[in-house]
């Protein structure tokens, strides 16, 4: 792990130096603004602490709408709205997939805490949404069955 | 060339309601070809980028674990009827597309 690197990234994510990312995005570099560790992780701890969400509060002000029961793992329709003011970014991530972390949604002038979209889901797991507001990390579950995993095989 | 993207824009009180549908194979990397059984290639949208009058109002960097041809739903206070959205991708082997439209 090249920390300086993930340094780097986390304080141009700070400051919201969108300038600075368009700028490497334009050297070429793909993955400059894109959290590759939380990507790439493997399980779901590592996945949480990429996004520096290890110790989110449990919050009930975050609702995670999905299917109980999923038929087709491929596409699993989640809705995640946050209640909680100035909610900057919302994070979707199925537990058990080979790579955690689906998405992350930064939203900006005056976009809503909510998105909605369609997920894979490899088998039955929570269905975890983070959500960074005023600087603050919170975090729900709700649990989908999935009957036919939607993660190749 | 990628096909191209579908969005509908509508005002809902003080809330504009943007929902997206894009075309994308959206291949995880994990699947095998059932005639050849090599493994495909990953191959996905990983940067969406959302702008209503040339402001940046979503930015989301996404993984393989989108549904294909994926479907985004986001809403955004403060527009009005007639502002300009502007939808863009981007994906890991650098193909992009957007899609402009008018909020209604």
């Amino acid at each position: 792990m090249n920390l300086l690197r993930r340094h780097i990234l986390k304080s141009a994510g700070a400051a919201g130096a969108l300038a600075i990312t368009t700028g490497l995005l334009g050297a070429g570099n793909a993955f400059a603004a894109y959290n590759t560790a939380a990507f790439s992780a493997k399980n779901i701890a590592d996945a949480l602490k990429g996004l520096g969400a290890e110790s989110a509060t449990e919050s009930s002000d975050i609702i995670v709408k999905a299917p109980d029961i999923a038929e087709n793992g491929s596409v699993v329709p989640v809705e995640v709205t946050s209640k909680i003011a100035n909610t900057t970014n919302i994070s979707i991530l199925a537990e058990k997939n080979p790579n955690p972390l689906i998405a992350s949604f930064n939203l900006s002038n005056g976009t809503e805490g909510f998105i909605a979209t369609r997920i894979k889901m490899a088998k039955t797991a929570n269905v975890r949404a983070v959500v960074t507001a005023g600087g603050k990390i919170y975090t729900a579950v709700k649990e989908v069955k999935v009957t036919i995993g939607g993660c190749g095989g | 060339m990628p096909e191209p993207m579908k969005m509908r824009a509508t005002m809902a009180g003080d809330i504009a309601d943007i929902k997206v549908l894009m075309n994308h194979p959206m291949e995880t990397g994990l699947r095998k070809d059932a005639k050849t059984g090599q493994m495909i290639p990953a191959h996905f949208i990983n940067e969406v980028t959302a702008k209503i009058n040339d402001v940046v109002v979503l930015q989301a960097d996404w993984s393989s674990a989108i549904s294909k041809n994926p479907y985004l739903n986001f809403k955004v206070k403060g527009p009005k009827a007639g502002d300009k959205v502007n939808v863009s991708w981007k994906d890991n082997l650098g193909a992009t597309n957007s899609v402009d439209g008018v909020i209604s």
